[in-house]
């Protein structure tokens, strides 16, 4: 197979710098690989590894710092059949870290090579992830204070499948490289290499130096067992077939008549756990088996277990307009705390409005209707409340007829929780009558 | 009549699916997690993709990656979420990736409030990426607009290669509506524009009367190159200035030039009125009901709903606007896009109205700043 280098486009690198040396691995290991320029994908970020797209005739992604991961699983996820093989520096490790350690976790297909040089090289050798506590950089003390990341370890720790440390100048480097890119999941070679531009001007750093340190660092082969499991994309769509297509939304035939005309606004005042924003819900179902135009608007906190819980419901037989509650035309005040959210509505409502209140509910003081919730000879249960007191609405025929809350709950429920709301409606009925 | 009831998100996302959108990834983030949610459920059991990034950054990193392979991508978040993408917006602005991304807003300023309203990012959608060059923003006022809109966004952004926001509110967002569905009919699908099997393909070459490049995806039998970096059509890195210029020129007017192929607006003029009102987002809704409201006490008020935010439509506001003798800009924020109408009309007074305090404009405040203001 031919050299996939473009011809065009030569390196760039600094004389002695390794990223030459792995630009022409990674040539070695596409051609051993038999790989044709359009089955690869190269991803790079910013910094000199970011130069690594231009020198192959491959298809080439170059984004932003530290973020050749998200665009490489992008790529990956649409064209699984493609070889995604992603150039980053020490420091889109650094910048970048949060992708990194999730696309370990995710072990999708793909192969990064993490060409650490131990220093910020394009910006001027500032300190990175990974340079050591005793080098001098243009950081001036600053890396003596930060312990430099273990990139084997960490990567190998968040679930890589294949991990490996190597030298630029180790003379098996394109059969590292051609494993990592046919291993069946994430791969992370973290290879060392030297800057000749930057880091070795002020430190000794030497191929043998490298391959001795590598040499003393434990195995990171230990991640291969630890890490083994199924690839990212291929698990993603076995899962995947087993979704059950989401339905369409459900039509709602206008099949009743409203026993009211205008726009009705209508509030809920309810605790949480009292199915507030279900009978909310119901209210607008119920309205659009009449035909009616409905809006529903919840508050409550993100406790969603604790505090007040609200819905704010308009019916209008027009286009709903503004959809704010104005003057609501009925009140169910069904737990403390929703009254309390909105105590100060209390005062501003006039005759004109329809109370409908659980009994322990306490009410600011209010110049509207009130009406109790009857309660059967059993309790009404706490979360049954505010569909006892839609019932008890629709037993005036006020906003909602019977027919109407009936459609509402046959559309909302099935099976044991519709028969129970509507024995629950049946008993208001019958206290009613 | 049949009536459907979805909220704004639902609706958002079930546009997405009719304009074709393959791939979706998001970041957890109220008030706009439900897109993501719906999209989980809509996309994988149909040959899609919906993914949850580790952060804002990855979900819209996914999304261009995805794009560039040739899927319609889509993302949604809120102002915070926004904060995050904004390196990668522009990236998409600057090396022509389709994308439609949706920020729900939030009251800010910062995390502010999450589960309150706001149309707080007016501004900050046009000019939150670095270059400045403009980007198409549609702004829905009901869950019809929410489907309608979303579709238009993907054909916007596959027809011109850029990014294309919609700016959703939590107050369309999470509010739950009746719609009738035979009452409207969604946009025909437009597909991005793929070049001929030439060799070899120039990624980013423009014709003379056709200003975005053809595309071809990346794992295509011809090469493709993606940059974020500075580049002549061949997606390598160029410093002639000449061809720079060009190229930023071409990206400013592919969109400022083409604004009459999508301006999405609601035209209620009144020959009798002296006050016209300007307004997008749900507080359209508010302003037509003042407006009615008004109207039954011989108030005659003009109405512009506009849809349309970036780029401006200047030319159809400058049209409008010129019978009346005054106008009246509405907002839910401390002033945004008013500043854009006071551009637009010099000479002509302009009066705005404006609230961010989590609750919605009224229509009662709107009347009153008409009949007193």
């Amino acid at each position: 197979m031919d050299s996939l280098l473009n011809p065009h486009r030569p390196p760039v690198f600094c004389p002695g710098c390794a990223h030459e040396r792995i630009v022409h691995a990674l040539d070695r290991s596409f051609q051993d690989m038999e790989l044709s320029g359009n089955r690869i994908a190269i991803v790079s970020d910013i910094g000199c590894s970011g130069l690594f797209d231009t020198f192959f005739n491959t298809h080439a992604f170059h984004g932003l710092h530290g973020r050749a991961l998200t665009y490489a699983t992008g790529i990956k996820m649409a064209r699984p059949d493609l070889h995604v093989v992603v150039t980053m520096g020490d420091g889109g490790m650094g910048i970048g870290g949060a992708h990194v350690l999730s696309t370990c976790r995710r072990n999708i297909d793909i192969t990064l090579l993490v060409l650490n040089n131990f220093n910020y090289g394009m910006t001027g050798g500032q300190c990175s992830a990974t340079t050591p506590q005793d080098a001098q950089v243009t950081s001036g003390f600053l890396n003596r204070l930060e312990q430099p990341l273990d990139i084997c370890q960490v990567t190998g720790a968040a679930g890589a499948g294949f991990v490996s440390r190597v030298s630029a100048y180790d003379t098996d480097l394109s059969a590292v490289i051609r494993q990592a890119i046919q291993f069946d999941g994430f791969s992370v070679l973290d290879i060392w290499g030297i800057c000749p531009g930057r880091y070795t001007r002020k430190n000794k750093l030497t191929p043998k130096m490298i391959a001795a340190e590598i040499e003393s660092q434990p195995d990171p082969d230990q991640f291969k067992e630890q890490n083994l499991r199924d690839e990212y994309g291929r698990a993603y769509r076995k899962q995947a077939e087993k979704v059950p297509p989401m339905p369409p939304p459900i039509r709602i035939e206008a099949t009743h008549k409203a026993p009211c005309r205008g726009r009705q606004d209508v509030l809920f005042l309810g605790s949480a756990g009292q199915r507030i924003i279900t009978a909310g819900e119901l209210m607008c179902l119920a309205g659009a088996t009449a035909g009616l135009h409905v809006t529903q608007k919840n508050d409550y906190p993100i406790t969603v277990l604790r505090g007040h819980s609200i819905s704010e419901v308009i019916l209008a037989e027009t286009l709903v307009e503004f959809p704010g509650i104005e003057t609501p035309s009925v009140v169910f005040a069904i737990g403390q705390e929703g009254v309390n959210r909105r105590k100060n509505t209390f005062s501003r409502l006039g005759k004109n409005t329809l109370i409908v209140k659980a009994r322990s509910v306490e009410l600011p003081e209010t110049e509207a209707e009130i009406l109790e919730i009857e309660q059967p000879e059993k309790k009404i249960k706490n979360q049954d409340l505010a569909l006892a007191a839609m019932a008890k609405l629709a037993t005036l025929n006020r906003i909602l007829s019977i027919d109407m809350l009936k459609s509402a709950l046959d559309l909302r429920f099935s099976g044991n929780a519709l028969r129970q709301a509507g024995s629950l409606i049946e008993e208001q009925i019958g206290i009613s009558g | 009549m049949a009536q459907i009831l979805m909220d704004g998100n639902e609706a958002i996302a079930r546009g997405a699916i009719a304009a074709g959108c393959k791939f979706f990834a998001g970041y957890p983030i109220t008030p706009a997690t439900t897109i993501y949610n719906m999209m989980l459920g809509l996309l994988p059991p149909s040959g899609g993709v919906c993914m949850q990034g580790e952060d804002e950054i990855a979900s819209i990193g996914f999304c261009l990656g995805a794009s560039m392979a040739g899927w319609k991508a889509m993302t949604a978040t809120s102002g915070p979420g926004i904060s995050l993408y904004s390196e990668q917006i522009s990236f998409a602005v600057g090396s022509e990736i389709p994308i439609v991304i949706v920020d729900v807003q939030r009251l800010g300023p910062s995390t502010g409030s999450a589960t309150r309203g706001a149309d707080g990012d007016i501004q900050f959608l046009r000019w939150g990426n670095s270059g400045g060059l403009p980007v198409i923003v549609l702004a829905p006022i009901d869950i019809k607009d929410c489907m309608i809109l979303t579709v238009h966004a993907f054909n916007l952004a596959e027809q011109y290669r850029c990014p294309v926001f919609i700016a959703a509110n939590k107050e369309i967002s999470l509010t739950r509506e009746s719609v009738d569905p035979d009452a409207f009919v969604l946009p025909d699908v437009i597909d991005r524009k793929s070049a001929t099997k030439e060799h070899p393909f120039i990624p980013f070459q423009a014709g003379e009367q056709r200003l975005t490049p053809d595309f071809l995806p990346i794992g295509s039998d011809q090469l493709v190159r993606q940059t974020s970096s500075t580049h002549g059509p061949d997606g390598y890195i160029t410093t002639d200035p000449r061809q720079i210029a060009c190229n930023q020129e071409r990206l400013m007017e592919k969109l400022n030039g083409s604004i009459d192929d999508f301006l999405y607006y609601e035209w209620h003029p009144n020959p009798q009125a002296e006050t016209l009102l300007v307004t997008y987002g749900v507080t359209s809704r508010a302003a037509r009901a003042a407006i009615r409201s008004l109207s039954e006490e011989s108030h005659p008020i003009a109405h512009l709903v506009l849809k349309t935010l970036w780029p401006t439509p200047d030319r159809l506001v400058r049209e409008l606007a010129a019978p009346y003798r005054r106008v009246v800009v509405v907002e839910m924020n401390m002033g945004q896009y008013v500043r854009e109408i006071e551009r637009m009309l010099p000479g002509k007074p302009v009066y705005f109205l404006g609230q961010m305090n989590g609750e919605l404009i009224k229509p009662l405040q709107i009347k009153e700043f008409i009949t007193n203001g």
